[in-house]
């Protein structure tokens, strides 16, 4: 194995056990640093796949901005310290189960049934983000176009009633 | 000139074809990295050592005191005798508090606040990490402080801790859009992320291109990293110390630390986005001194700022913000927008002002335009009083209610 197989499989792994440990944590604060871990992770996953500019996207977003959020949110909630033992489970978990274990099996059946197509050679681009902004201007204009006339309006709405 | 200008770089090469003598290609880059980081945290973790020193000099001063005297000659050494008083000071972990996540904490601070420094360029091609989205990766770490101070203010079990967490993830969460808005006018202009790119098109510094960008930069930068007048997080006459109270000996160390180091990351990340970077100004020094010297200047401001205004309180912050500075640098970026149609600096990778000429229109051009934005939002946010009174004096019925001014209610009173 290369240096880079190793560390692929170490970052999926601590990505994975982060997870893992999130569904599991006690403490819902806890459950959320462990998310941000698990973040973490995949923005290393990106890096190492060579795709540096979505790995920062995923630390600007979801760590910088969703994580954060959450965290937030769960300072606004009475059981902030998490002192009360609260069920982490209720009657619906058989069904919860069934579903989940269904669909891990179709996204495994997914993965492993497609012939993923391998390119002989791949010529990285020199400048991803000029590469990404000109893919964004040319063929996928339109849903760029509409992504960020959705954003705007988010956030000229959230101005206005602000103002209000 | 040239000599001193490329000194660290030639250093590092000899160091590096010295190494390649004993060790494969791979290790000795790899060294490289490990010196270049070791290098570069320290240099900013003794800059704090500094900052303190030159803070509570330069606040001394306006306030009409002396400032620390006692410890070696105009009390140099007191930052020194600071750290060892933290470094020997008991470890404390309170009873209740949640002990991993509150032990994690000062170190989740330090950490970003000393990785913004990897892709600063500090002199001539003396950059750590040239990355092509450096910008971007600015604002993604710089982000990541709030976690560490949320996880230090809920870790500590205690209100005044949690209080200050809150009030940090709301204010940083909101200045975090006006630094983002701010920074699209600088890509707009450049077209690239890169910070060398950014700094070597700065034939003229952006602060004449983008003067109310810089403005907006400078007081949403001083909220980001909760400097004075923003410091609520830690108000110290409301909340104690905030979300570091329960934090003691050189865990309180390291918060402080990380404040200091972050706020010299913006002083640092403003001279290289405003300022022209490494770029020397008439006088020539090596360009790493030039830097410096601008980044300190910079730093410089802060320290004016928490001498001289107090503190705001958390419903004006929060209203500055939201209904002030996005909407204002929303406009701004509307014009820059405008303006590099008609006016670009850089057109397809080149740039294509050339010239004393050319640089002396491009840059009247846009601060002329940014004279007229400030106009139009002087118009736009006239006080509610004087709103009322213009409408009164056309005749009409103003629509909402004249605020009674506190004169007035002094009057009545």
């Amino acid at each position: 194995m290369t240096l880079e197989q190793v560390l692929f499989l170490g970052v999926s792994f601590a990505t994975l056990g982060a997870a893992v440990m999130m569904v599991t944590a006690r403490s819902i604060f806890v459950a959320a640093l462990w998310m941000i871990g698990a973040f973490a992770g995949i923005a290393g996953l990106f890096v190492l796949l060579g795709a540096g500019f979505l790995g920062i996207v995923q630390v600007l977003i979801y760590i910088g901005a969703i994580a954060v959020l959450i965290l937030f949110a769960i300072m606004l909630t009475p059981q902030v310290m998490g002192d009360e033992d609260v069920p982490r489970y209720n009657q619906q978990w058989p069904l919860v189960a069934v579903l989940a274990a269904g669909l891990a099996g179709l996204l495994v059946a997914l993965v492993v049934g497609i012939n993923w197509p391998v390119l002989d050679s791949f010529a990285p681009p020199r400048d991803y983000a000029l590469a990404l902004g000109i893919a964004f201007m040319t063929d996928y204009l339109i849903p760029f176009l509409l992504a960020s006339v959705v954003l705007s309006v988010a956030l000229i709405g959230a101005l206005v009633i602000a103002r209000e | 000139m040239e000599f001193l200008d490329r000194l660290f770089i030639n250093v590092g090469s000899a160091f590096n074809s010295f190494l390649l003598q004993f060790l494969p290609e791979t290790a000795v880059s790899i060294i490289g990295m490990l010196i270049s980081a070791f290098i570069i945290s320290n240099v900013a973790a003794f800059t704090f050592l500094f900052m303190t020193y030159l803070e509570r000099k330069f606040v001394g001063r306006i306030q009409d005191r002396i400032g620390p005297n006692r410890v070696g000659p105009y009390g140099v050494l007191q930052p020194i005798a600071d750290g060892v008083k933290m470094f020997t000071k008991e470890l404390i972990t309170p009873e209740a508090a949640h002990k991993i996540v509150y032990n994690l904490a000062p170190v989740m601070a330090v950490a970003p606040a000393l990785m913004v420094f990897a892709v600063i360029p500090f002199g001539r091609d003396m950059v750590a990490s040239d990355l092509d989205v450096g910008l971007l990766y600015l604002v993604a770490i710089t982000s990541v402080t709030e976690i560490a101070i949320i996880m230090g203010g809920w870790a500590s079990r205690n209100k005044f801790s949690l209080l200050g967490a809150m009030r940090a993830a709301a204010q940083m969460l909101s200045y975090e859009i006006p630094i983002l808005l701010v920074l699209l006018n600088i890509i707009l202009l450049t077209g690239s992320l890169r910070l060398t790119t950014i700094v070597e098109a700065q034939v003229v510094p952006f602060v004449l291109l983008q003067p109310f960008a810089f403005v907006v930069f400078l007081i949403s930068a001083a909220a980001e990293v909760a400097r004075p007048p923003f410091d609520i997080p830690e108000a110290e006459s409301e909340i104690i110390a905030g979300y570091h109270t329960e934090y003691g000996g050189m865990k309180f160390g390291l918060f402080q630390m990380a404040e200091f180091v972050g706020a010299f990351g913006m002083a640092a990340i403003m001279t290289t986005v405003f300022f022209g970077g490494w770029r020397p100004w008439i006088i020539p020094l090596p360009t790493w001194l030039w830097f410096a010297i601008k980044v300190f200047i910079v730093a410089f401001l802060w320290f004016w700022f928490r001498g001289t205004f107090p503190r705001l309180r958390v419903d004006q912050l929060q209203a500055y913000c939201w209904k002030f500075l996005v909407p204002a640098s929303l406009l701004n970026l509307v014009m820059t927008g405008i303006l590099v149609t008609y006016f670009p600096l850089v057109r397809g990778g080149e740039m294509v002002v050339s010239g004393i000429g050319g640089w002396t229109t491009i840059t009247l051009v846009y601060f002329l335009a940014n004279v007229v934005l400030v106009g139009v939002l002087a118009l736009l946010y006239r006080r509610p009083a004087t709103r009322a009174a213009e409408q009164l004096r056309m005749g009409q019925e103003p629509l909402a209610p004249a605020p009674t001014t506190v004169t007035q209610e002094v009057r009545t009173a």
